[in-house]
């Protein structure tokens, strides 16, 4: 088991989310940055679908009772393992006892915690990522404990990765969303000229802006929206449309984020910039 | 019959087809029709989710990226292919409301705003058939069409920070049920005994977009009856198949 002593700010149990449920209204949920939860699970040669702790601003402290071998990934926080400095992308072995914690947060907003074999929670319609009330919690309590599987002599192929980090990354590759044509010059060059801040509404559901760009009075018959859809609304407001945001929606999708832009705003905090980019 | 259906590329794993931009039975049944077709002949659901809503279908894939201009020319052809199939059976749903006030914390306002009575409402709310349009917003919620002029009444100035699950709602040209406690801006006119959804079920949303709806009213004994039946799983559904 890891015992979670300290759940932090907002600590979800995540994987790639869940699949055949988008009819019935269920968001799709899952991990907001899949490049490098991806790249975590492969260091621990784990199925790209194992289940990670998805971490938040504000990250937990976590004991393990078994031993095993963890990689850290997305943002950077101070992280110690037993009071020793540990670092992303790379794999770790933990001891039975050992004490992982968060310190402050440095750069991005979303780190991972991948193990090995994965996080070995009850799957709800397919998948273990926490999405309420489809699973009982949202995120992860204080004193609640998950399981893994004890490893001993893991010898990975690849004990470290180099990779090239995007968290400094603000420009959000787009494509035209549906209802991209019925912008007018005005609007156009507004959202792609313009600098657009994180405002306090932001999410695992979605993402809003300060800025806004020319509003309209276009009605639009309810249809699918998917993560990373770009919604205006009558005011003038951007929502970009997350992993936990809703399947459907009745403004007008202007752009649709790439999933790679996806992952760059999924590390962005209240106050960050990003700009839009047709692809 | 076939529609003047338009194609568009959305991002990289999906495609949205739409239909004339009309709230009309007879589209939403060729859109439910083609999915049925695609799904049965070329598009395996563990790959891809389709989701049907008023004059759309998203496809969606899990993880490939689409080759739109190739994928578009397809599905073209597809939809000249599919005529004549026939998709599946539909059903008419019948959900109980408890009507009574202390559920319907709206009731006697909107009976006012509507110059109705209380009674009347109600005899309007379940006398009519609705369509499941779509499902989305939250899980299990459904987009209802088909509202009686007669009770259109507009939403609440200011919405609610909770409305109770299972409450019954009126809205502008809709009606629907929340299906779990959430924000909302409906007029609260009664509340539905039995979850919509619930995911301990084999199905967790019985109710599929094409299917219909009907009301009736329940007493509060009948009421908290259903809620045990419900939590344990025991309530059978009322549903009748309808001719395709």
């Amino acid at each position: 088991m890891l015992k979670v002593l300290k759940s932090g700010f907002y600590t979800t149990l995540q994987d790639e989310g869940r699949f055949g449920y988008r009819d019935k209204g269920v968001p799709v949920s899952g991990v907001m940055d899949v490049g490098v939860v991806r790249n975590a699970n492969i260091l621990l040669e784990n199925d790209h679908d194992a289940a990670v702790l998805e971490i938040t601003m504000t990250g937990p402290t976590l004991q393990f009772e078994r031993d095993t071998y963890i990689a850290l990934a997305g943002a950077e926080f101070a992280t110690t393992l037993n009071n020793e400095p540990i670092s992303n992308n790379k794999v770790h072995k933990v001891k039975r006892g050992d004490i992982l914690s968060y310190g402050k947060l440095i750069n991005g907003f979303r780190a991972y915690l991948a193990i090995k074999n994965g996080f070995k929670s009850k799957e709800v319609l397919g998948s273990r990522s926490q999405y309420y009330p489809i699973t009982k919690r949202g995120s992860l309590k204080d004193h609640e404990e998950l399981k893994y599987d004890t490893y001993i002599d893991f010898e990975p192929k690849i004990s470290e990765l180099k990779v090239k980090s995007l968290l400094d990354e603000k420009v959000l590759k787009v494509s035209k969303g549906p209802e991209f044509k019925l912008l007018d010059d005005e609007q156009l060059e507004n959202l792609f000229i313009k600098e657009f801040t994180v405002a306090k509404e932001y999410n695992r559901m979605g993402y809003q802006f300060n800025e806004k760009i020319k509003g309209h009075d276009w009605s639009m018959l309810t249809s699918a929206t998917l993560p990373g859809t770009v919604q205006l609304t009558p005011s003038g407001k951007l929502i970009v449309l997350m992993k936990d945001g809703q399947t459907t929606g009745g403004y007008p999708r202007i752009l649709q984020l790439s999933d790679k832009a996806i992952s760059i705003l999924a590390q962005k905090k209240l106050g960050d910039k990003v700009t839009f980019k047709l692809a | 019959m076939e529609y003047p259906i338009s194609i568009r590329s959305f991002g990289e794993h999906a495609v949205l087809i739409e239909w004339p931009n009309e709230v009309d039975d007879a589209i939403l049944e060729d859109i439910i029709q083609f999915r049925s077709f695609l799904k049965q002949n070329y598009l395996d659901p563990q790959e891809w989710e389709m989701v049907p809503a008023y004059n759309s279908l998203t496809l969606i894939d899990r993880e490939r990226t689409i080759d739109y201009q190739m994928f578009k020319a397809q599905l073209k052809i597809w939809y000249r292919e599919r005529v004549g199939v026939k998709s599946r059976l539909r059903y008419l749903w019948k959900l109980p409301v408890c009507y009574d006030l202390d559920f319907a914390i709206d009731l006697e306002e909107v009976a006012e705003r509507l110059g109705q009575s209380v009674a009347r409402i109600i005899e309007l709310h379940t006398s009519n058939v609705f369509t499941v349009y779509g499902i989305g917003f939250l899980p299990g919620f459904m987009y209802l069409g088909g509202l009686p002029k007669e009770l259109e009444v507009p939403r609440r100035l200011e919405p609610r920070q909770k409305v109770a699950k299972g409450a019954v709602g009126l809205a502008g040209k809709q009606t629907g049920i929340y299906p779990q406690e959430s924000p909302g801006g409906w007029n609260i006119i009664g509340n539905c005994s039995v979850p919509i959804f619930d995911v301990k079920r084999e199905e967790p949303c019985f109710v599929n977009v094409g299917d219909r709806i009907q009301f009736y009213a329940i007493s509060r004994a009948e009421y908290d009856l259903h809620k045990i039946q419900g939590e344990v799983g025991i309530y059978q559904f009322e549903k009748i198949k309808l001719d395709a």
